[in-house]
């Protein structure tokens, strides 16, 4: 009976993202935090699903817009092809990233990807087709596989859409299929794994790939969207934001992620009206400055979640569910 | 004029010494992390902002109080050092049990809220400090030009270096803390005090990061995101060198600045990620570090 549940859930809620634009929603906010969701879904299923921290992730999705971006805007490829550019710059960045990466475990892991995706962002800053600190602008959207203009952001909307979906299924199915068992079996003790056989820096490899491959189509899609790529998508801050992003949502669930990409994209643009509230509110003077000191707010989430709120609000909740589903069963007995 | 390889000896000389200062820091913080490593299991994310830190508190220091350099070279360290054993007591200590990516996600989010709060007073623009006057000036050593307080700093930071790693390898104290470091929990059935070493040693390694963040005050920008750079190339210089050893530490930064230093020269194109490419090298031909043994 478990999965019918499940199945209604993603439909309504695909319903309600699909209907957003008619009531009034940004169309450029609702894809701005498509894209982002599906960076952090592409994130979790390293952090989530085999146990790796990786802290250079934005690599991949800064990697991936200028690649993208470059496509459409200096060859003037077409657009599927463009976004197909930038997945694959994401996953061959994936791979050498990746191979140098898994040489070490655990915290060494960590601070290798996050050097290896600062070499890379000072490569971008000084490279010419990156456009520097101006960053790659005027990318133009071009027309989907020749028949769908896409200059009008309503069709791109449901483009987007259909893009995040897709991709969705992807690690849903790869999460449900017997690779996606053998990372968790990485995650929850990789020697055990190691000597039942499994090649698990095979393993690992794989799943760093398929994750950068598809932090590519997140930022080729983020391009397309914007109309333009920047430095401060390849920078460290990015790598730190998409971890929050799964941190508050809930690292290892499948909607986490997405949530939490909702909340952290929201809180960004939304900050300086919420401290001008609390400033009106409360009189202090420092809350009006608080759309400056985004930094601080978001520092202080990431140490309220990790001190206090390590499965994050969707984590939360399952465990809510289940604790209620235990209690039932044992009062029915 | 004496030239080597087509470029003055002099300039060469010159950035030679520009990468000892770099290669000073790189050696003082990098050090620092490899203590705090060995016994918390932590990665501390907070050492570059702590760093900033130092070096704000001497600015502070000189601009509102009127304290001079010297004073703070000892205050801002002591500062720093009780800001670190606040956010270990109050903090670091509940994740311990955890795995150990919570500690670094933990002083990555401090790290955030520091620089941040400290952006929202001061911005991004370079705070001015003055080179203290008694280091001010140049000695001419005829072959080149011999800034005083460049010198100074990387005097001090092997004298610091070095302090450290004596006290750890040849006192008793050290060896309390090595004992702690291979295995706390029969160190603390020996009757020694294991959670207050470990809160003495955080504040002991963030204030080496206040201690070098005094010493780069005068001579780099003092602004609020001076560290967060700075700690990506340490964490390089830490995968390149292992976090086994303490002389291993203190070598690998220094000679890591010198290398960078020598790329300014010949190709300072590659200056600012020389360190990552020989940190991908040392990861394919000995992954575990030069100064790392395999577990």
């Amino acid at each position: 009976m478990k999965l019918p549940r499940e199945l209604v859930l993603y439909a309504v809620l695909i319903a309600i993202v699909a209907v957003l634009p008619l009531f009034g929603a940004y169309p450029v906010f609702v894809m701005k935090v498509m894209c982002y969701a599906l960076f952090a879904c592409a994130f979790n299923l390293l952090i989530g699903f085999t146990g790796l921290l990786s802290f250079g992730h934005a690599a991949f999705l800064g990697g991936a817009a200028y690649a993208a971006g470059h496509a459409l805007k200096v060859w003037g490829a077409p657009t599927e092809l463009g976004l197909l550019f930038g997945v694959a710059a994401g996953a061959v960045l994936g791979i050498v990233m990746g191979a140098l990466a898994i040489r070490r475990s655990g915290i060494y892991f960590s601070m290798i990807t996050l050097a290896l995706a600062q070499m890379l962002y000072f490569f971008f800053l000084q490279a010419g087709f990156t456009g520097g600190e101006d960053g790659l602008q005027s990318v133009p959207r071009g027309t989907l596989l020749g028949l769908v203009d896409l200059t009008s952001d309503i069709t791109l909307y449901y483009v987007v859409l259909a893009i995040f979906i897709l991709s969705f299924l992807l690690i849903f199915r790869t999460v449900h299929s017997p690779f996606g068992q053998v990372l968790k079996a990485i995650r929850e003790n990789e020697a055990r794994a190691t000597s039942l056989g499994y090649d698990t820096a095979r393993f690992k490899l794989l799943a760093f790939v398929l994750s950068a491959a598809l932090a590519g189509l997140a930022g080729a899609t983020k391009t397309l969207v914007l109309g333009f790529a920047t430095l401060s998508d390849a920078h460290w801050s990015t790598s730190g934001l998409v971890i929050l992003m799964v941190l508050v949502g809930g690292m290892g669930t499948m909607l986490g992620p997405i949530l939490g990409a909702f909340i952290i994209v929201a809180l960004e643009n939304k900050v300086g009206d919420i401290g001008m509230f609390l400033g009106r509110v409360t009189g202090i003077e420092w809350f009006n400055g608080l759309g400056e000191a985004v930094t601080v707010v978001i520092g202080l989430i990431f140490v309220v979640c990790v001190m206090a709120f390590r499965r994050g609000i969707v984590g939360e909740l399952g465990a809510w569910w289940a604790h209620r589903q235990t209690a039932r069963t044992s009062a029915a007995a | 004029m004496t030239e080597l390889f087509g470029i003055p000896l002099s300039a060469l000389l010159s950035q030679l010494l520009l990468g000892l200062v770099n290669g000073s820091f790189y050696a003082m913080l990098s050090l620092g992390l490899a203590v705090i490593f060995g016994l918390l299991n932590v990665i501390n994310f907070a050492h570059g902002a702590l760093y900033m830190m130092g070096a704000i508190f001497a600015w502070m220091g000189l601009t509102y109080f009127g304290v001079n350099y010297w004073v703070m070279l000892v205050v801002a360290p002591l500062l720093v050092g009780l800001f670190g054993i606040v956010i270990e007591r109050f903090l670091l200590r509940h994740l311990y049990k955890l795995d150990h990516l919570y500690g670094l996600l933990l002083t990555f989010g401090l790290t955030l809220l520091i620089e941040g709060f400290f952006r929202s007073f001061y911005g991004v623009s370079g705070l001015p400090y003055q080179v203290p006057e008694a280091l001010g000036g140049a000695t001419n050593l005829g072959f080149m030009i011999l800034p005083n307080y460049r010198a100074w700093v990387v005097v001090a930071s092997l004298v610091v270096c070095l302090g450290t790693w004596y006290v750890i390898e040849r006192t008793k104290l050290g060896a309390l803390l090595r004992a702690g470091t291979e295995n706390a929990k029969l160190t603390e059935a020996f009757g020694v005090n294991v959670p207050l070493m470990v809160t003495l040693t955080y504040g002991f390694g963030v204030a080496l990061a206040g201690f070098a963040g005094v010493l780069a005050a005068p001579i780099l920008q003092v602004q609020p995101l001076m560290g967060s750079n700075l700690i990506i190339v340490v964490f390089a210089v830490v995968v390149i060198g292992g976090m086994g050893s303490i002389l291993g530490s203190i070598l690998t930064g220094l000679g890591l600045g010198v290398i960078e230093g020598f790329t300014k020269v010949f190709y300072p194109e590659a200056s600012s990620t020389v360190v990552f490419l020989i940190m991908a090298i040392v990861l394919l031909i000995r992954p575990a570090g030069l100064f790392g043994k395999e577990k």
